[in-house]
């Protein structure tokens, strides 16, 4: 557990100065860690485990210029998943839920599970709704791999406007994901 | 999407973060904050007129100082709730220490003032105004204040709303002592509390709606 909380920290310092193969590892360790958290916490409720997943993944991803090097990671992911799941909790009011102590922090990285549920809400779907501005940046520079420039020249947009609406619409999506909770 | 395919999309969003960016925006909410509030209490309320004497007047000081430590003591208390995990605490200190010292201080006055004195030290002329006007110059920084909350990453929405709220009320505060006539401590101690509280409840009770994310 401590060396997860190492290493992963190492990825993610390494990623916020731009390292992308660094991220990608961060992010893919996390996502099997975040999922043995919850299938401990709600184990009566699977179904949500994948969508509170992705949504814990992407406030990770929204928030982390909040995140300072020298603090632990483990304190930092812990809050971010917790503030969810109570998030999560008082949307569904299930109050057995509520039962189950989710207070111990240091559980995050305990028990990680690579096998992933199926997603209740498709994030494609609400990539969708999302206005053109911010929908075509995200589809061409990040599910197509094409580079900023090229997709400026796709779209018509500025290469700032390209990177501006990968960012907002990662944003917008992780709202979309919060009401459609 | 799979969460896989999640993870590729974000990991391909690796613009560098800016460490500061919680430092920036604290300075921007402080600003605003305290423009705004010298702005109102310049077109409200207006300087008070002795102030030149005030300037040589070391009670004069003290009472700008009360809420100037309330803001630097309320600034670390936000800047903390405003990320994940942080330990706050310690810094909560920051706004016990300024308000204790003035609640003693205002009680060692009034016990020590001759009965007559004691009501025209507690209530001065405008307590009934007071905490209002305060409220009131507060309400830029307050703006402001939770702006800067919203865009890190809260996660005690309440807290976080009511430490907002306090530091947006301590800089309306220094603003408006340079108008307010009230030169007793214990009118401090009571009515310059009770118009910062307003803001920082206003605060605890937005907070979980508008710091949401």
């Amino acid at each position: 557990m401590h060396s997860t909380e190492t290493r992963l920290r190492a990825l993610l310092i390494s990623s916020m100065s731009g390292d992308a193969v660094a991220y990608h590892t961060f992010l893919s360790e996390l996502t099997r860690h975040l999922r043995g958290y919850l299938r401990k916490r709600i184990p009566q409720l699977t179904d949500d485990v994948e969508d509170l997943v992705q949504e814990i993944l992407l406030a990770v991803h929204n928030g982390r210029h909040t995140y300072r090097p020298e603090e632990p990671l483990t304190a930092w992911v812990h809050a971010i998943a917790r503030y969810k799941l109570m998030d999560f909790f008082r949307a569904r009011a299930r109050r057995e839920s509520l039962h189950d102590s989710i207070d111990d922090h240091l559980d995050i990285f305990c028990a990680p599970d690579d096998e992933p549920l199926a997603a209740r809400r498709d994030i494609g779907k609400l990539l969708d709704q999302l206005p053109d501005k911010q929908r075509l940046p995200i589809l061409h520079v990040k599910l197509e791999g094409l580079s900023v420039a090229e997709t400026a020249q796709l779209t018509g947009l500025s290469e700032s406007a390209v990177k501006v609406g990968v960012h907002r619409g990662l944003k917008a999506l992780a709202a979309r994901l919060r009401a459609v909770a | 999407m799979e969460t896989d395919r999640l993870v590729s999309l974000l990991a391909a969003d690796v613009t560098p973060v800016d460490p500061h960016a919680g430092a920036r925006r604290f300075s921007w909410a402080l600003l605003a904050g305290a423009i705004g509030a010298t702005l109102l209490m310049l077109i409200f309320y207006g300087l008070r007129p002795d102030l030149r004497e005030m300037l040589v007047t070391p009670l004069f000081w003290a009472k700008v100082a009360f809420p100037v430590a309330l803001a630097a003591g309320s600034l670390p208390v936000t800047a903390r709730l405003s990320r994940p995990g942080a330990i706050v605490r310690p810094a909560w200190a920051g706004i016990a220490v300024p308000v204790g010292v003035v609640w003693l201080a205002g009680l060692a006055v009034f016990w020590l003032a001759p009965s007559a004195q004691r009501a025209e030290l507690l209530f001065g002329h405008t307590w009934r105004t007071c905490p209002l006007n305060i409220a009131f110059l507060s309400v830029p920084g307050f703006a402001a204040a939770l702006w800067a909350v919203r865009g890190l990453a809260p996660t005690r929405l309440r807290l976080a709303g009511a430490a907002a709220g306090a530091l947006a009320s301590a800089t309306g505060t220094v603003a408006y002592s340079l108008h307010c006539p009230e030169m007793g401590v214990p009118f401090w101690a009571v009515w310059y509390v009770i118009g910062m509280a307003l803001p920082a409840v206003a605060g605890a009770l937005l907070g979980p709606r508008y710091l949401r994310w």
